[in-house]
């Protein structure tokens, strides 16, 4: 009469209760594992929707290896003749405070701001993944430790744990990476945590055991491989997050410093002219907007993927 | 899961002393973990801006002249001469007196600071939790298991509303509603106008993620037998919607409310920074720009607070809302109160246990 749920996102259903991880609700639960209609199904965003933002990714990897491919035009080069331009008139999305070419800014600026949401991404997944299986692995003291550290990182409001790291740090694109990775690293340990202890005390892994199989094989060929995808997924997510994070930390003036071309940088530089030219307001946003969109709609493809959801 | 469930089940058919004996442990227990957590923030914040080189005395002098005598002064006041471990220990002898301390550079008490910046943040954040509540619900409700075109373009704008930024909504909304349109005030004005554009901003990425929670936890439950049995019942589709589908929505959203209180607190700072509102906001980031550690450290405290309460309460509600999860009562044992029970995980709503579920939806 009862169905048992599936949770193929992994945490125990009796474990420890697992809070959302931080920077993205806590991925819902299936029901039942139902047959999969195909590897469009599940998804939020249509098929278009999805090959789009694919191809945007592509763009934006390509503008942060080779950004001469899409502009000629010096990021840096301020002219004081064309300040604030509007776009069109020889400048394609006008110019800012400066005369420096906004367009050319953002292309240039694309490596920076993927780079400080990726790297704070991966250290949180590095840390996160460490301590989640030290957790895992260690006994009930050690568990408990770990389990009231991860609740004080998240009981503090993401922005202002990163607004202390910067405090203690200074502020800098190094530093702010380190900030928001600390955001970010809760989630993991939780994830990587529910994890290690959903496979080991799965069938395959008693088996793998009974099999007399090293330890060390146990872990490489099974443990691992199962417990990459919902990581890997979380931390697809939270690229997206740590890219918006990391622009709110420039804006507030945090991150990279004047002259660097970052997309939050560069609107906070323009602050104070945005009542009177709405083109440096608006564009390097949409930059942000649309590559931290493109990622989470990757991210949620992926997830469908897994997780075979059957909602329509 | 059973055996503790058996357990459960011999504990409720015991005296009732003792159960109500184990409810107070259990309740105890819970307030020490959030003690502890707060604690645990305290530290951290205190940490964060004692560990740095670099007197604080320097940063609370900024860049004014001052006398040699002045400078000891202050140093005295607020003992920064004293060993750090020292002066985390004075901290929190103060803290469990109830006493936040003095703010470095307010020249007024943290509590006093707070308590007068309390009050426009929390305009804001109601204003924008009510937004993204209301407009989450409304949506979901509307757009559940509706046809491509409705459900599209919703679930559409969710995802752009997760993903865009808050700073950066509020600047696109300042440049279009006030530069260029001039239909609201650009700066902190403590007029109900005034609050419009920041709560749209503040609400927007909550409420996106809310929305689909809500969509996912609908779509989900009108799968389920209950649903049938009530449509048999001739219930119309607007009451199956609202008083039946919607209850098992709710849950995974409370499960996040935690999570959604740090998302508006954390919006707040952003956004009263772009709007520059008055609020806590703006206050923290003055006051960690001059590592004013009693006013960022009293924040932290309430914001943490904050977040533990609210979780402390979602314990406390889960069983209100959801009649499966309270514990079994002894009287009625028997295989569906045993399938009820064994229910803890509670982010699954798609458990059927259409017994207990039509008890607790008359």
């Amino acid at each position: 009469m009862t169905v048992t749920p599936v949770d193929p996102t992994g945490l125990p259903p009796g474990g420890a209760s697992p809070g959302p991880p931080a920077g993205s609700p806590a991925p819902a639960p299936t029901p039942a594992p139902a047959p999969t209609r195909g590897r469009w199904s599940g998804l939020r965003v249509s098929r278009p929707g999805v090959v789009l933002s694919f191809a945007f990714l592509l763009v934006l990897l390509l503008a942060s290896f080779w950004p001469q491919l899409f502009t000629g035009t010096d990021p840096n080069a301020a002219d004081i003749s064309q300040t604030l331009r509007g776009p069109g008139s020889g400048h394609l999305l006008g110019t800012d405070q400066n005369g420096r070419d906004i367009f050319a800014r953002i292309v240039h600026g694309t490596r920076l701001s993927l780079w400080i949401g990726l790297s704070a991404s991966a250290l949180a997944l590095v840390v996160g993944a460490a301590v989640g299986v030290t957790a895992a692995q260690g006994g009930r003291v050690l568990g408990a430790v770990t389990d009231w550290l991860l609740s004080v990182f998240l009981s503090i409001p993401g922005l202002l744990l990163a607004l202390l790291v910067i405090a203690m740090l200074g502020p800098g694109t190094r530093n702010s990476i380190i900030g928001l990775s600390l955001i970010f690293t809760p989630g993991f340990a939780r994830v990587v945590r529910g994890e290690v202890m959903r496979i080991r005390a799965s069938v395959y892994l008693e088996a793998a055991r009974a099999l007399g199989w090293p330890k060390r094989q146990v872990i490489i060929r099974h443990l691992v491989p199962n417990a990459l995808g919902p990581v890997l997924i979380l931390a697809t997510i939270n690229v997206g997050g740590a890219i918006s994070l990391g622009s709110t930390l420039s804006f507030l003036g945090l991150g990279p410093q004047p002259p660097t071309a970052e997309w939050g940088a560069m609107l906070s530089s323009s602050r104070t002219y945005f009542s009177v030219a709405w083109w440096p307001a608006i564009f390097p946003g949409i930059a942000i907007t649309l590559a931290v969109l493109a990622i989470t709609v990757a991210g949620q493809f992926l997830q469908a993927r897994l997780e075979g959801r059957n909602t329509r | 899961m059973t055996i503790a469930l058996a357990a459960d089940e011999r504990r409720g058919g015991g005296r009732a002393a003792s159960s109500a004996r184990s409810i107070g442990l259990a309740v105890l227990r819970r307030v020490g973990y959030a003690v502890g957590v707060l604690w645990g923030a305290v530290t951290v914040t205190f940490a964060a801006l004692h560990l740095k080189s670099g007197g604080i005395i320097d940063a609370i002098i900024g860049q004014a002249a001052v006398s040699p005598e002045i400078r000891a002064q202050i140093i005295s006041d607020y003992a920064l001469d004293k060993p750090w471990l020292v002066q985390y220990f004075d901290y929190l002898g103060h803290l469990l007196r109830g006493d936040l301390g003095h703010s470095y550079n307010q020249g007024m008490d943290v509590t006093t600071a707070i308590g007068d910046q309390l009050a426009p943040s929390f305009e804001l954040m109601a204003a924008g939790v009510v937004l993204a509540l209301v407009g989450a619900i409304v949506v979901a409700l509307l757009t559940a298991n509706r046809p491509r075109w409705i459900r599209g373009p919703f679930a559409f704008l969710e995802i752009v509303g997760v993903s865009v930024p808050a700073f950066w909504f509020a600047i696109l909304l300042l440049t279009v509603f006030s530069f260029q349109l001039h239909w609201f005030p650009a700066i902190g004005s403590n007029s109900l106008r005034g609050l419009v554009l920041p709560a749209i901003a503040l609400a927007v990425a909550p409420g996106g993620t809310l929305a689909q929670v809500l969509r996912d936890g609908l779509e989900r439950a009108l799968d389920e037998p209950f649903v049938t049995t009530a449509r048999s019942r001739g219930i119309r589709e607007t009451a199956v919607l609202v008083r039946h589908a919607l209850r098992h929505a709710l849950m995974p959203a409370i499960t996040i409310a935690g999570w959604l209180a740090g998302a508006f607190l954390g919006g707040a700072i952003v956004i009263e920074n772009v709007f520059s509102r008055q609020g806590l906001g703006t206050l923290t980031v003055g006051g960690l720009g001059r590592r004013d550690f009693p006013l960022v450290s009293g924040v932290a405290l309430i914001a943490a607070a904050f977040y533990v309460v609210i979780n402390l309460i979602i314990d406390a509600v889960y069983p209100l809302l959801d009649p499966r999860l309270r514990p079994a009562a002894p009287t009625t044992s028997g295989p569906a109160n045993a399938a009820a029970a064994s229910i803890t995980s509670t982010t699954s709503p798609s458990v059927s246990a259409t017994g207990a579920d039509q008890k607790g939806d008359r």
